[in-house]
């Protein structure tokens, strides 16, 4: 079975129609890109997928190991397996950055019917993830994304990732604001957590990302439809030649 | 560590107000009402010398000049107080028991629920506590120890006959029976409360603590708190209230007095949690507080920190005079209203030694129709060279039917002064809660998680055994505040 069924998505914000029929199919072990200019509905697909309000679904449905998404709470979706990585995570002052993800975990620990994490245990798996990641030590002791370069913010989203093990991780313009070397720890980052267990839906302006995180599948997403999937070798000729090709033949 | 996780597990019971339940004690009551004849039964119940009684009835003569002028500057509202339909004098039958066993088992079941450990004192872990049930202590605890190191920790009733030079000398010396009008009522009807005095250059071992809580129907609560931390020692005090639910308003009037002479230090820490009525604002405590601190001596220090989650209203302005040379007062404080709640809370730092020192930390939280209000004095005297202060009032609001209010007075009186005044309001944002749901928890575990980071400047300033208690109580306090 799929991991993650989008069917024929319309959503509409007040009056307006953002995405006027999605329909896309995540296989356990795959890495789907979505890329297309601005404004054509990218992050609105991520939001509706995680649950954030504002949006409204007219038409359509997204499945997750065969359930219906749109019957969760936003937190329900997350504890069944649904990771978004912001494009702008969030400031959260006074809550150090361990205490939110024992939080996180403890959260979905419950939810599934385990024992909260012991201190002990969740301080050594921390440490050994914040050293792959080359975050700093001190930096879980910061306020979560409080004063954080955007290099931290996105290692600190890639942090939470690699800890909750999601089955769906949705990586919303992750490049953005990342130097090289960022990008390429970020990268791994990712890299490490692909598996035959795990879905990544990765959306991006820019082919750059790419390079790294290598896509199985790349859809082009122009005035919110699908206007044509492929392969990575899409991503390239993208990058080549732009995407007013078909914008044109979207409108 | 067992003492943490004990807290932890007891207050996970509390969830909503879990507190709403109430003993059925047969208590010793006076009538109704406040006349000389009450007090004078009051002081007769206390078996007291000749002075207290006067000093009592000082004041009751002086609150009844008063009329019933109460204090009117605060932003509450409430409906006026009938003082004649309290009762002033409540006492559990058997009190002043020797030990644990003679106490009523429904009594020690009330404290087990209420999460006081009298019952295995090893699970006190160095905390020594003083139980208030009503208005008579009824078993005090670790008190040996403290004695073979000099510390005196026993009920002000106490006190009054084993040391009534300290208490002679010190009660009323930092609130007069004249302050104000309810300092004035509690000065003639306060029935226990809590001593303490701390020998000279002795650093306390244990926290010392004490429970209030208000058990009996229309039974006024008039506590009466008296520390004394000699030259050179330290002592850390904590204070928790919980109250059963009820219907009618209960009235609250205590007085706290701290004293510091040179070198001295006192912490001193707050949980508040009475029953603050119900979603549509009926019932709840009135708490009406007179706290005060004298850093009388050189380089002497007092911190007052609390967490104000109950009470329907909340009248309260701990403060701190800075008479000694290079002493300083810090006010740390979280004050949360939900549903209808009215606070209206701060402190007062007066400046009169020589390069005294303050600090104000303040974190409002408001959500529902609660209203939350600042109100702080900085006053530096003439003296006062080189006096320093620092506040900041942090306002956070959940919904748009609440209010925050940020009322400071700074007055100087002295050109080598400096003050400083930061204040915010905010919002809990949409992006910040959708942000924690996503990482997988609900509505609560957000919004408790957000807003103790808010206040976490606050709360990390409480020692452990209540830090655990007032992070879950923050959270219990707005539950079903973010629709």
């Amino acid at each position: 079975m799929a991991l993650l069924e989008i069917k024929n998505l319309h959503v509409s914000v007040g009056d307006r129609e953002i995405l006027k029929g999605i329909t896309l199919t995540l296989n356990g072990g795959e890495v789907h890109a979505i890329m297309g200019p601005n404004g054509t509905g990218k992050s609105t697909l991520s939001n509706v997928i995680a649950g954030r309000e504002g949006y409204t679904v007219t038409q359509g449905e997204v499945l997750l190991d065969g359930k219906d998404v749109f019957a969760m709470a936003a937190d329900e979706r997350a504890r069944a397996g649904i990771f978004l990585a912001f494009q702008y995570p969030v400031e959260i002052p006074g809550v150090s950055t361990s205490s939110f993800l024992k939080t996180a975990i403890n959260a979905k620990r419950r939810a599934e019917g385990h024992k909260e994490i012991d201190a002990m245990e969740f301080l050594k798996l921390v440490k050994a993830k914040t050293k792959e990641l080359g975050m700093a030590d001190d930096m879980i002791k910061r306020p979560l994304n409080v004063g954080f370069s955007g290099g931290e913010k996105k290692r600190a989203e890639v942090l939470q990732m690699t800890l909750l093990e999601p089955r769906v991780a949705i990586l919303d313009e992750t490049d953005s604001g990342l130097d090289i070397d960022a990008l390429k720890v970020v990268s791994d980052g990712v890299n490490a957590l692909r598996s035959k267990d795990r879905a990544f839906l990765v959306i991006t302006h820019y082919q750059r990302l790419l390079d790294y995180i290598v896509p199985d599948h790349v859809h082009v997403l122009v005035n919110g439809r699908i206007a044509v999937s492929g392969g990575k070798e899409l991503a390239l000729e993208l990058e080549a030649e732009g995407y007013a090709k078909y914008q044109g033949a979207a409108a | 560590m067992a003492v943490t996780r004990e807290t932890a597990a007891t207050v996970k019971e509390i969830e909503q107000y879990k507190y709403g339940f109430v003993t059925d004690i047969e208590s010793d009551k006076a009538p109704k009402g406040l006349s000389e004849d009450i007090i004078r039964f009051i002081s007769a119940k206390k078996n007291e010398p000749e002075w207290m009684l006067e000093g009592r009835l000082k004041a009751y003569r002086y609150w009844l000049e008063l009329g019933d002028q109460e204090p009117d500057w605060a932003k509450l509202h409430y409906p006026k107080i009938d003082y004649q339909d309290a009762y002033y004098y409540a006492a559990p039958k058997k009190a002043a028991l020797a030990s644990l066993d003679e106490v009523d088992p429904k009594l020690l079941e009330t404290y087990k629920k209420l999460g006081i450990p009298l019952l295995e004192q090893q699970m006190l872990a160095g905390v020594a506590v003083d139980a208030v049930f009503d208005s008579v202590s009824v078993a005090t605890t670790y008190k040996k120890k403290l004695e073979e190191m000099g510390v005196i920790f026993m009920p002000i009733s106490e006190a009054v006959h084993k040391h009534p030079e300290l208490v002679k000398k010190y009660l009323g010396s930092v609130v007069p029976y004249s302050d104000n009008f309810f300092a004035t009522l509690n000065a003639a009807v306060f029935t226990d409360g809590s001593f303490v005095y701390i020998p000279k250059g002795l650093r306390c071992p244990m926290e010392l603590s004490t429970y209030f809580r208000i058990n009996e129907k229309n039974t006024g609560q008039f506590e009466r708190t008296l520390i004394i931390a000699d030259e050179g020692s330290y002592v850390s005090y904590l204070e928790g209230c919980t109250a059963p639910q009820r219907d009618e308003n209960q009235l609250h009037a205590a007085v706290v007095e701290l004293i510091a002479l040179d070198d001295a230090e006192i912490k001193y820490s707050t949980v508040q949690n009475w029953y603050p009525g119900d979603a549509q604002g009926r019932g709840g405590i009135y708490n009406f507080v007179t706290k005060r601190a004298a850093c009388r001596g050189r380089n002497s220090k007092v911190m007052w920190t609390q967490v104000e989650t109950g009470s329907a209203i909340t009248w309260k302005y701990p403060s701190c005079i800075l008479q000694g040379d290079n002493s300083s007062g810090e006010f740390y404080s979280v004050a949360i209203t939900n549903n209808h709640q009215q606070a209206d809370t701060g402190t007062k730092m007066i400046h009169l030694g020589k390069n005294t020192k303050s600090k104000i930390i303040s974190k409002g939280i408001s959500a529902g129709h609660a209203d939350n209000t600042y109100r702080g004095l900085v006053r530096i005297g003439a003296k006062a060279d080189n006096a320093r202060n620092y506040t900041q009032c942090d306002s956070l609001l959940i919904g748009s039917t609440c209010g925050a209010h940020t009322v400071p007075y700074i007055e100087t009186k002295n050109p080598t002064a400096r003050t400083e005044h930061e204040a915010t309001t905010s919002k809990i944002s949409e992006d910040q809660l959708f942000y924690c749901r996503q990482r997988g928890m609900t509505q609560e575990e957000a919004v408790s998680l957000i807003v103790n980071g808010f206040c976490k400047e606050v709360l990390q300033t409480l020692p452990m055994e209540f830090a655990v208690e007032a992070q879950k109580l923050v959270g219990i306090s707005l539950e079903g505040s973010v629709g």
